[in-house]
């Protein structure tokens, strides 16, 4: 049987390159109710839900930021023809940089730590075709930074360099689009938005979109308790070179979230609610969890930045 | 034994800042019950309060993941170097330009 002659659900189309359409699909993504986990608030009245960002193309939150910052590089000049894009990353944003490459047709250079899960690196370098440049783990993701800064001030005229920890349109992606998805989708009922803070472009931008929109929203940073870590994707500022466009007085408060609290949390989105998510994603619910046990009626909005499910089952190995 | 012991970044506030350090022991356990005795506070960062070696710490006897020798049991030699890597935790900050 020809291909032409199979039904038109069956027939697979031949991909030969990506289509511009693809960043089309970038951010709308689905608001999701927690509806089992919610239960162990007894009879609030509180509604939780969660943000599917890793329905974007490229599978996380990132894929708004990078294409927020290469489009306002390209409109202001400092991207042009001929350059390549190169900046540091521990995972997500690099997957979204090297899909948006592969896209508009330009070169994605991603500095980041040897460490990276290899599931990640395989996306990035063989589906993307980015060219990786590995640094120390030892030094975690400011290692890759510190690469990155170098290889960039050595050839100043072939990068554009992004710098998401340092780039306002980060944060902007989100205050145009997360915030005000956010608000529709809730229709304006949101009272309380939970994110957690690596770049902070998340936080910053969505809790400055939300509060526009009705200053009474309050919004909570989330990070790990403690320096050393496993809830990949977050920072403890505390111990950590604090990024450029964080801004403590975007949000309301800060809550502390532990790795096997966020882990736990991980296995039961997946065994309660059948989403397979990141650990970044049950730290989010664990912050909105403390806080709602604390408040007696809300709307409470979390981010889940990515799924990540090859690094859920692995837990961290690699 | 003797090895070198490679500090992760954040664990370097209990090492004085040190990103290498040296221990002895017979194996990686012996090994992180040195760097306790010179580091207090060390081991509560490596293992779970149920004894257990924390998942998303990972530690290489030169270049092998001791999870496929025998974890913490895994015997080390004079001159080997043990790395304590964490998993990737999210992105960092402001580099002077």
């Amino acid at each position: 049987m020809k291909a032409t002659q199979l039904p038109p659900e069956l027939r697979v189309p031949v991909i030969t390159t990506y289509d511009e359409a693809v960043l089309d699909r970038i951010g709308n993504t689905p608001l999701l109710k927690i509806k089992n986990i919610v239960k162990d608030l007894g009879n609030k009245d509180i509604e939780i839900y969660a943000k599917a960002e890793w329905t974007n193309p490229a599978g996380s939150v990132k894929a708004r930021p990078a294409l927020r910052m290469v489009r306002d590089g390209l409109a202001s000049g400092a991207f042009k023809r001929g350059m390549e894009l190169i900046d540091s990353t521990s995972g997500n944003t690099g997957v979204a940089y090297a899909l948006i490459g592969r896209i508009l047709g330009f070169k994605v250079n991603l500095v980041l730590p040897s460490n990276v899960c290899k599931a990640r690196k395989g996306i990035m370098a063989k589906q993307f075709k980015a060219n990786l440049i590995l640094s120390d783990p030892m030094e975690q993701s400011d290692g890759a930074i510190k690469l990155c800064r170098k290889l960039y001030q050595e050839n100043r005229d072939k990068y554009f360099l992004p710098d998401q920890y340092n780039n306002p349109s980060n944060w902007m992606a989100h205050r145009d689009t997360t915030a005000r998805e956010i608000f529709e989708q809730t229709k304006g009922r949101v009272t309380h938005f939970f994110a957690g803070i690596g770049t902070s472009g998340t936080l910053m931008g969505t809790s400055r979109g939300l509060k526009a929109l009705n200053s009474g929203v309050k919004s909570y940073a989330v990070e790990p308790a403690e320096s050393l870590h496993g809830i990949e994707g977050l920072k403890h500022m505390e111990s950590s070179i604090v990024p450029g466009i964080y801004d403590i007085s975007v949000y309301d408060e800060k809550i502390s979230v532990t790795t096997d609290e966020a882990y736990h949390m991980v296995s039961r989105i997946e065994d309660e609610e059948g989403l397979l998510v990141g650990t970044s994603s049950g730290a989010a619910l664990v912050g909105a969890m403390k806080l709602a046990a604390r408040i007696d009626k809300g709307v409470l909005v979390v981010i889940f930045p990515d799924s990540c499910e090859e690094c859920v089952v692995a837990h961290g190995e690699f | 034994m003797a090895v070198n012991v490679r500090i992760p970044t954040p664990l370097q506030k209990l090492t004085g800042g040190k990103g290498d350090v040296t221990a002895s022991g017979g194996n990686v356990k012996e090994v992180i019950d040195h760097l306790e005795k010179n580091y207090p506070g060390f081991k509560e960062k490596l293992y779970s309060e149920d004894g257990e070696l924390r998942r998303f710490i990972n530690i290489y006897i030169n270049e092998e993941d001791i999870r496929f020798i025998d974890s913490d049991g895994s015997q080390v030699k004079d001159g080997d170097t043990i790395s304590i890597i964490p998993a990737i935790a999210g992105g960092s900050g402001k580099i002077q330009k």
